[in-house]
């Protein structure tokens, strides 16, 4: 690992000054950051340790949403009861991620800022236009068994590894940015970019921004949620498909529908023409059916991974039967 | 460099350390406490784990510059009754993984104390959690075996836990 400056930011003014040293990067967990240093795949200078600031909490807003501080553990924000009790599917998918060593590190903001899984990324060797723009894509045609199946381009196929930012997806979360320019916020979804041809592009974040909060929306219908999520085993492995989804029936039709996937695209991917099919349908089997088609119409697989198209067709429909039908067949 | 505090396994420790040092760097070559191990450096094997202020980590991506002031206990510093089951039941072929394992468990009885879910509890809202055989080998999915010793790790935890 290349040898670098550390600073521990006691507050947020002092971390959004430093970071606007160049080549400064901010540490959370450090467990995606310092496993890529290992890699020679980030160079950091400067590295601003955001650990110590006083943004590890939940709190409940007066207007009945709930802020998450960026530096809340995963595993703390997992445990949380109001997490637990009203948004059950971000609790889930919170554990279904990495292990409970993982989890007692990994920060909220680092999560949604982890970068892909893709194998060429990490490899030095390899043509990787994420990691070194113009120089190609060995996963086209190569190893993509667990490539992108949505929006993927012909400069990148790589997915976006993270389970709990799927939920968010699903919940419409909020995210709170800061810099020495001042705090804005942007919604979840659509702040993970498609790789178009720019796949160094990941996220909408500036290089000088700090995410300081998430924000979920007082949604009364989360509290019946559920994140599924389908890997090589059974445990500590990322998701080849996952689903986080919500669902609101009324007299055998459904009233509300939340669905996202992940491990499907460069973002978490919300499925809008799965809900649409959903909304007033009734709530069968073969409108749940019905609505994975409608989404998965628009997949692509690559050369290795056909079957996640498949796998995610029936991930959704299982998750919305286990929703419909609490202890029925899974 | 950077001169950091630390206590470790009860006593106050000086390093002076670059930040790239990993914890788990300085806890096998700077102050010789070797019963830590390194498998895979990555974060995914568990070998390396340690408990911080009691919670279990896994040191190989922990910058020890980031654990200053911390409170780290090591397998070196930990007594529990999980020891003596570990041998009862043969929670082990070669050993590599074990001091992970142990720091592990520990740290997953503290998790599971204070009511923390897991990936395949039934009931998210309750705070008493059985901890089933099922429980623990997912609590536990972050500690892999070469050797294949699951089956007497699980049994180790359920003895140690009653
Ligand atoms: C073996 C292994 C298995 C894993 N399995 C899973 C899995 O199954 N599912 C899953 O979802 N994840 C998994 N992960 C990934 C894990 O969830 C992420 O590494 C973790 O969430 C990152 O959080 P962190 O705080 O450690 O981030 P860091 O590593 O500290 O940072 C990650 C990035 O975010 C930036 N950053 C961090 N915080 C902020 C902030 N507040 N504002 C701005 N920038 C910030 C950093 O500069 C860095 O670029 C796994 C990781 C490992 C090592
Ligand atoms: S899929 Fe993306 S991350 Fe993977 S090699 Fe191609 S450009 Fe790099
Ligand atoms: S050596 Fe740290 S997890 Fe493998
Ligand atoms: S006992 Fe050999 S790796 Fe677990």
């Amino acid at each position: 690992m290349k040898d670098f400056a550390y600073v521990s930011a006691p507050d947020v003014a002092t971390a959004v000054r430093a970071i606007t040293e160049p080549g400064a990067k901010f540490l959370g967990g450090g467990t995606n950051l310092v496993d890529l240093m290992r890699q020679n795949v980030e160079r950091p200078d400067t590295v601003v340790d955001i650990t110590r600031l006083p943004l590890d909490r939940v709190e409940e807003l007066p207007d009945g949403r709930i802020r998450i501080g960026a530096m809340m553990r995963n595993s703390a924000l997992a445990a949380h009861r109001l997490i637990r009790t009203r948004y059950p599917m971000l609790a889930q998918a919170l554990l279904a991620g990495a292990s409970g060593q993982l989890r007692n590190m990994a920060t909220v903001g680092g999560n949604v800022l982890q970068r892909t899984r893709c194998p060429y990324f990490v490899d030095l060797a390899a043509r990787c236009n994420k990691r070194e723009p113009g120089s190609g894509c060995d996963a086209i045609g190569g190893f993509n068994r667990n490539a992108a199946i949505f929006g993927a381009s012909e400069s990148c196929v790589a997915t976006h590894p993270s389970d709990m930012c799927v939920a968010l997806a699903a919940l419409d979360a909020t995210i709170e940015l800061e810099s020495v320019r001042g705090v804005r916020r942007l919604p979840l979804v659509g702040f993970h970019a498609l790789p178009g041809d720019a796949p160094q592009h990941e996220t909408a974040i500036a290089a000088d921004e700090l995410i300081t909060a998430i924000e979920l929306p007082d949604l009364p219908v989360a509290a019946r949620s559920r994140y599924r999520k389908v890997r090589d085993r059974a445990s500590y492995a990322f998701a080849l498909v996952s689903v986080a989804a919500a669902l609101e029936v009324r007299d055998g039709v459904v009233t509300e529908a939340r669905l996202a996937l992940g491990g499907v695209a460069s973002r978490p991917w919300r499925a809008h023409a799965a809900e649409r099919a959903l909304m007033g349908a009734p709530a069968t089997e073969e409108s749940f059916r019905r609505a994975a088609d409608a989404e998965l119409a628009g997949a692509v697989a690559q050369s290795q991974n056909a079957f996640k198209i498949e796998l995610a067709r029936r991930a959704v429909t299982a998750t919305l039967r286990q929703l419909h039908l609490p202890g029925g067949a899974a | 460099m950077a001169d950091i505090r630390m206590r470790v396994n009860g006593s106050i420790e000086k390093l002076d350390v670059e930040p790239r040092v990993s914890l788990l760097d300085a806890l096998r070559e700077h102050l010789g406490l070797t019963g830590t191990k390194k498998g895979c450096d990555q974060g995914a094997c568990g070998a390396c784990t340690v408990l911080a202020d009691g919670e279990r980590i896994v040191s190989c991506l922990a910058l020890a510059v980031q654990y200053a002031d911390r409170d780290i206990t090591t397998i070196e510093g930990v007594t529990s009754p999980l020891q003596r089951s570990f041998v009862r039941h043969d929670g082990f072929q070669c050993g590599y993984c074990t001091s992970g394992q142990i720091c592990s468990a520990v740290g997953m009885l503290t998790e599971h104390a204070a009511g923390a879910p897991s990936a395949v509890t039934g009931d998210l809202a309750t705070m008493e959690i059985e901890l089933t055989a099922e429980e623990i080998r997912e609590r536990m999915s972050g500690n892999l075996c070469r050797c294949g010793a699951y089956n007497g790790i699980v049994a180790a935890i359920e003895e140690g836990i009653r």
